[in-house]
């Protein structure tokens, strides 16, 4: 009996100290930073660390080139971290950060601050509708009422007779943030839209409902569904270079004055035919 | 040389004792940390936004730091409750066949394809309403098919194999003497299940429906795919629709800050959903056990 009960007592205690030990180690294990190791194989050893904070649009593709970088100059630890545009900018006027990133252009008000500006990419977002649907565009007034709720029929911009089905991406969703800013400006979209959380399931839906209308990321565009022309400009790499296609947005790097240093041998790199190859592959165009 | 080895055998034993406890421990303490995290993650933001408005605002923008998850409780509920509906009678009916008027061979045929739908991954079960209920509803019925009604068909489907196992079992379990007795005071086949066998397992058939409705509120994948999502409380069944996982699948992908905190309290509401179902199925059997005994 004696035994039975300090066995009991010992498997509890062999279980706390194991949630203890656990919460050790998931709470703490994660915080190390790996100290810079001295650069062996590059010349001009680069070295140090490199902050990059800002837009949420931005920080996959800053990850993707920080990584390349980090892999390419050993001694180089850069950090990217969200926080959003605004958050982004002012990081970089504090000098919380070295590189803030930007999806949006940046105010007067803001280079004003001595900040420069350097477009890093640009991304479109494609207006889709079913390919069976027989209109070829819209204005961007016109698809801000469809997704303020204010048009509810095809036949109000000139299409069939039919309701609108609307699909939008997730709260939280750069696309949709995007999307918000450029063509709704951030009014609230439609509550009874249809609500998707990825490209793939917009472009799915739209395609399996021919009243359907969505947006995706311009380079995730494929032969499932329709993209509208805007203000007359078809929805292309071209017309997003050129400024004609207007729901676009520029991804920027900014930094208080002129980049020096380690921002700018990465600015540099983001800048370079690899840099912009890495950019192209995670989804969005090249400045050049 | 017979003592030394008894006590061997008896140290191994208690090291495989230790080992069994071990395993179990390790369990106990993967729940506890699941438990912990999720309630320090979602608690602070349920505590901050008041656990009423969390609960019954129906505004739900939670980049614009609007947090209600009042419509996602009404649209789990409507679809859980629109799919118990249909599943019920039909799982019910299915249980009293196979256990007690269906041939031996083709209860045993059923009780395969019951298993063979159990065993289907819910992805699969969302991409066959997405290309068959979902168009299906829009041609037909109207709307755009993404909507209560398609998430309750397939929710239905899902939780059939739960309901039609756990009531077959429970109406094989009644002792034949009760059927014996009820036939031999004159009573037909179908009298007596309705009047004897049907009463008898009930407390076993409530399981079945109390553990059916649990899967169903905490499905996800496939009432992802088919019901629209828009965080609305349903117009009606063709009225697209979100549920409490539904919204934290959606938006966690990018979620951050109190936007995130408020999927994890999504989560503890859930969480606590599921604990009181399963605190109502313990009754029911507990209950189920003292009728038996009497």
């Amino acid at each position: 009996m004696g035994s039975e009960k300090i066995r009991r007592i010992t498997s509890f205690l062999i279980l706390g100290l194991l949630l203890v030990g656990t919460g050790i180690v998931t709470g703490c294990g994660s915080k190390t930073t790996e100290t810079p190791t001295p650069g062996q194989n590059t010349p001009a050893a680069l070295s140090g660390s490199l902050t990059i904070a800002g837009s949420t649009s931005v920080q996959p593709f800053s990850e993707v080139l920080a990584e390349e970088f980090m892999a390419k100059n050993k001694g180089v630890q850069i950090n990217v971290q969200g926080g959003g545009s605004s958050v982004g900018i002012e990081a970089a006027v504090t000098g919380a950060a070295q590189i803030g990133a930007s999806s949006r252009a940046v105010k007067a008000e803001e280079t004003a601050k001595g900040l420069t500006a350097t477009t890093i990419a640009l991304d479109g977002i494609a207006v889709v509708v079913n390919p069976a649907n027989t209109l070829t565009g819209l204005t961007t007034e016109q698809v801000m009422n469809i997704y303020l709720g204010n048009i509810k029929n095809w036949n109000e911009v000139g299409g069939p007779d039919a309701v609108i089905t609307v699909v939008t991406r997730e709260e939280g969703s750069g696309t949709r943030d995007a999307f918000s800013e450029i063509v709704l400006a951030k009014k609230d979209i439609i509550k009874t839209a249809i609500v998707q959380n990825s490209t793939g399931a917009v472009r799915t839906t739209v395609a399996g409902d021919k009243n359907a209308i969505g947006y995706v990321s311009l380079s995730s565009l494929n032969q499932e569904v329709k993209a509208l022309d805007i203000n007359g400009a078809a929805a292309n790499e071209a017309n997003v270079k050129a400024g004609t296609y207007k729901i676009q947005r520029p991804f920027i790097y900014v930094t208080k004055g002129a980049p020096s240093g380690l921002a700018q041998a990465f600015i540099d790199y983001v800048l370079s035919p690899e840099g912009q190859q890495l950019i192209v592959e995670e989804g969005a165009f090249s400045i050049k | 040389m017979q003592p030394i080895s008894k006590n061997l055998h008896r140290r191994g034993e208690s090291w495989i004792e230790k080992g069994l406890a071990f395993c179990a421990a390790l369990f106990v303490i993967v729940i506890a940390i699941i438990t912990i995290f999720i309630f320090a993650r979602g608690l602070p933001i349920l505590l901050k936004v008041g656990v009423a408005d969390f609960l019954f605002n129906t505004d739900w923008r939670p980049t614009s730091n609007s947090f209600g998850i009042g419509t996602m409780l009404v649209g789990s509920l409507v679809v859980t409750t629109a799919s118990l509906l249909w599943a019920v009678p039909l799982g019910i009916m299915t249980a009293i066949f196979m256990a007690e008027v269906a041939p031996p061979r083709a209860s045993r045929w059923l009780g395969a394809l019951v298993e063979l739908l159990a065993g289907i991954p819910s992805v699969v079960y969302g991409f066959v309403g997405l290309v068959l209920i979902v168009p299906f509803i829009r041609n037909y019925l109207g709307g755009n098919g993404l909507s209560v009604l398609a998430g309750a068909i397939i929710l239905g489907i899902m939780i059939l194999p739960t309901i039609i196992n756990i009531s077959r079992d429970a109406i094989r379990a009644v002792p034949k003497e009760y059927k014996e007795g009820s036939l031999a005071l004159g009573a037909t086949h179908y009298q007596s299940i309705r009047r004897v066998i049907l009463p008898a397992a009930r407390s076993g058939i409530i399981t079945a429906v109390v553990l059916g409705m649990g899967r169903a509120i905490g499905e996800t994948m496939a009432v992802v795919m088919v019901t629209g999502n828009s965080p609305i409380i349903p117009a009606g069944v063709l009225s697209p629709v979100r549920t409490m996982t539904s919204n934290i699948v959606l938006e966690m992908g990018y979620a951050a800050g109190d936007h995130q905190a408020a999927l994890f309290a999504t989560g503890v509401v859930l969480f606590v959903f599921i604990v009181i179902l399963n605190l109502v199925v313990n009754m029911s059997l507990k209950a189920g056990a003292a009728n038996g005994r009497r």
